[in-house]
């Protein structure tokens, strides 16, 4: 059941549940020290007490004086706040010679005739004769601690000063401990309880946001799940790292598909086009050849003529078509050269001045490159075009073309409306297009072109920009 | 018989004169022979009192013109010793060393208690004990005596026996001196003796001073009347010294300051004393020495 639980708490409760457990143990040990403490305070008192007394016990005894004797255990009995020892002076014979309770242990008494604690400490102290070494016993039954101390006179024994404390001395120090420790330790947890939460937290949240994002990866586009927050160099922050990556990896990949998907339907359909387009190319030729034969040779009335003259508008409607779908990029005898890239600039100025649209025209090329001039100019020429036509009213077109590093690199952007990502897919296909007017060949022979020529075109569109980026290799090898 | 006819002719003699005398001798303070008096107290009174003692003392050196030392000793037969040898120059002791020493003191004043020079010695037993009515009661038991020149404190009670026919040396299991009435009251109070011999004037003033305590004792028995412990001097004491301590007791009550302390000290006076008020206590020491 705790294993279900979110980190986000079990890691705070269980640094509490640690923290709780630590006060506890702390506590328990100095409640048991403290026991230790309270009987060695109350041995040495009572030895520090019996030492002081013992003159005065022994000259009472000695003297035969039991008022002295009295007075002094009175003062014993009451003199601090340990609840009242009783104090017991006994004869060497074992009796009573007087005790600060005399009612409980009066005069001459034999301890034995004094109940189960007077029968206890007789033991005790049977047990203990010939000794003079003080010592601290338990009485039995009663639990009541006592101090047993020998009244020495000159090396040899007078009487024996027994001081029995009433059991309360532990339960009061201890409750007092109990209470001291107790309060300690809650003000302790309860400082660091909110410490706790507060760095369980800190740990735990990186961890949340990795699971968020890869619960996240689950359900959304790659491109669209947010990067983890790396703010650490441990294991979170590893991970968020690699978990960065892994996105950025699985992002490229699909593009990468996206691509492959995009250009094998492209190279299909050109194959498919091109195959049509000689299949229609070989009959419509001998078509044509009908209605010039017809023309020279046949009879004349006017429905013919205009049947004739119809037929001939639509074979040549069809020819235009299929020549615009059979891109060839021919080997020429000359290549681009810087004149050919302005020829360009000045076709498409009316059609930017017609849509207020400025175009910056940036033309690195200072030599006739190994390039077939016709191809990229009509590739630049329908490249441009589009991109007047994308462009907002008033906009701006920036067109660059340079030789660089061994390729031609021809980089058209204009402002306006960005291509949707459905759009994106098809761009190149014949006869899309987004505009009312035109068939929409103008990408597709592009594409062509840059295929035949061994380049690439990449196409972005985001943040308003719109770019077109064509890279030609300046040195094409020979299509095997 | 004949002491006895002298003491009320001298007693009729100072209370013809006394407020008189008192005055003029207030005035002769100065024919003191000495500049000390050494004045020995015993605790036939409430002697542990410090302020009420240096108001007492500083009383007695304005009277005398002289100053006042008063020696305490933890038992009487120490003070009796020091009034033998005449290094003490009055002594306020019981009657009982009063009668056994008389060829070396003179009586120089006897208190007067509810209007008598006279006392009676208190047989007390706890509180708690609703069963004794008499000494007798108390055999076997453990006793406690005041002090072994005590009267009421030691000789009434060891008498009281002997009259009974019984040996007060095996009557009780076991006696202890308490060495001033005060612990007598306290030892029976905090049952540490089951019985004890106390001075009923002590007995009443600390009824009057420390109610609690003399509450945890009642008196069984009281004894017949006995002269009041005396202030006595060295026989050797000069006449002039004599009679200046003399005067300047007997007149105590005459005065607010004397009257005040009296008050204290539970008294109604000093009168001069006769040595005929401790026949009782002659006939005790007799009934003792005879047993």
């Amino acid at each position: 059941m705790l294993q279900n639980v979110s980190l986000r708490y079990k890691v705070p409760f269980n640094l509490s549940i640690a923290i709780v457990f630590a006060g506890v143990v702390i506590a328990a040990v100095l409640i048991w020290r403290s026991y230790d403490d309270v009987r060695d305070d109350l041995f040495h008192d009572s030895v520090g007490l019996g030492e002081a007394m013992n003159r005065l016990l022994a000259d009472s005894l000695k003297h035969d004086d039991p008022w002295r004797a009295y007075k002094v255990l009175r003062a014993i009995h009451s003199s601090d706040d340990n609840d009242q020892r009783t104090c017991l002076l006994l004869r060497p014979d074992g009796r009573v010679y007087v005790s600060s309770n005399p009612r409980r242990y009066p005069m001459d008494a034999r301890l034995v005739g004094l109940g189960p604690e007077g029968f206890a400490l007789e033991a005790l102290i049977r047990d203990r004769a010939g000794l003079t070494k003080p010592i601290l016993v338990t009485i039995d039954g009663t639990r009541r601690p006592a101090v047993v101390f020998s009244i020495m006179d000159g090396g040899s024994t007078r009487g024996t000063l027994v001081m029995i404390y009433p059991e309360s001395v532990f339960t009061a120090a201890r409750d007092r401990v109990v209470r001291r420790v107790t309060m300690s330790t809650l003000v302790a947890v309860l400082v660091l309880l909110p410490v706790a939460w507060y760095v369980g937290n800190r740990t735990v949240n990186p961890l949340l946001e990795l699971a968020r994002r890869m619960d996240d990866l689950g359900h959304a586009r790659v491109d669209q799940v947010q990067r983890a927050t790396v703010d650490s160099n441990d294991e979170i922050g590893q991970l968020a790292r690699r978990f960065n990556q892994m996105l950025d990896e699985l992002e490229e990949k699909e593009q990468l598909e996206r691509q492959v998907v995009v250009s094998e339907r492209l190279a299909a359909l050109g194959r498919v086009v091109t195959g049509v387009a000689h299949e229609i190319n070989n009959p419509l030729g001998g078509m044509l050849n009908s209605i010039n034969t017809h023309r020279r040779f046949g009879r004349k009335d006017d429905l013919t003529d205009r049947t004739i003259s119809l037929l001939e508008r639509g074979l040549h409607q069809i020819r235009d078509t299929v020549s615009a779908l059979l891109v060839e990029a021919r080997a020429e005898r000359h290549g681009l050269s810087p004149a050919d890239v302005d020829d360009v600039r000045t076709l498409v100025q009316p059609d930017a001045a017609a849509r207020g649209v400025g175009v910056e025209w940036e033309n690195m090329l200072f030599a006739e490159l190994e390039v077939p001039a016709t191809p990229v100019r009509q590739m630049l020429i329908n490249l441009t075009l589009n991109a007047i036509q994308a462009a907002e009213e008033g906009g701006r077109v920036i067109c660059r073309i340079a030789a660089v590093d061994g390729e031609l690199k021809i980089r058209i952007r204009n402002d306006g409306r960005p291509i949707s990502e459905e759009e994106m897919g098809r761009l190149f296909e014949p006869f899309t297009t987004s505009r009312s007017s035109g068939v929409g060949l103008g990408l597709w022979v592009t594409y062509q072109i840059v295929r035949q020529l061994q380049g690439e075109v990449i196409v972005t569109s985001e943040d308003g920009t719109t770019s077109f980026e064509v890279r030609l290799p300046l040195s094409i090898e020979e299509a095997a | 018989m004949g002491t006895t006819r002298a003491a009320i002719s001298r007693r009729s003699l100072f209370l013809a004169g006394g407020s008189a005398l008192a005055l003029a001798l207030t005035g002769t303070a100065r024919a003191a022979t000495r500049d000390r008096f050494r004045i020995g107290l015993t605790p036939v009174f409430l002697d542990n009192r410090v302020e009420f003692q240096a108001a007492w003392r500083a009383y007695l050196e304005r009277g005398l013109g002289a100053e006042v030392t008063f020696v305490q000793r933890q038992t009487y037969r120490e003070i009796t010793d020091l009034v033998r040898t005449a290094q003490l120059d009055a002594a306020w002791v019981c009657g009982f060393p009063y009668v056994r020493n008389q060829e070396h003191m003179r009586l120089l004043a006897v208190p007067l208690y509810q209007g008598e020079p006279l006392y009676q010695a208190y047989l007390i037993v706890p509180s708690s004990d609703n069963e004794t009515t008499r000494i007798t009661d108390l055999r076997g038991r453990i006793f406690v005596f005041s002090d072994p020149d005590s009267n009421s404190g030691f000789l009434d009670p060891q008498v009281r026996l002997i009259r009974a026919g019984e040996d007060p040396e095996h009557f009780f299991a076991r006696t202890f001196f308490a060495w001033s009435h005060r612990d007598v009251v306290m030892a029976v109070a905090e049952g540490l003796a089951n019985g004890g011999s106390v001075d009923g004037y002590v007995w009443e003033t600390l009824r009057r001073n420390q109610p609690e305590l003399a509450a945890h004792t009642r008196v069984v028995g009281r004894s017949e009347r006995y002269g009041f412990p005396p202030f006595v001097t060295p026989r050797s004491l000069p006449q002039a010294d004599f009679a200046l301590l003399q005067n300047l007791m007997t007149s105590m009550s005459n005065d607010p300051a004397g009257s005040e302390l009296l008050a204290e000290l539970n008294l109604d006076g000093f009168v001069p004393g006769d040595p005929g008020l401790f026949d009782g206590i002659r006939r005790s020491v007799r009934a003792l020495n005879g047993s």
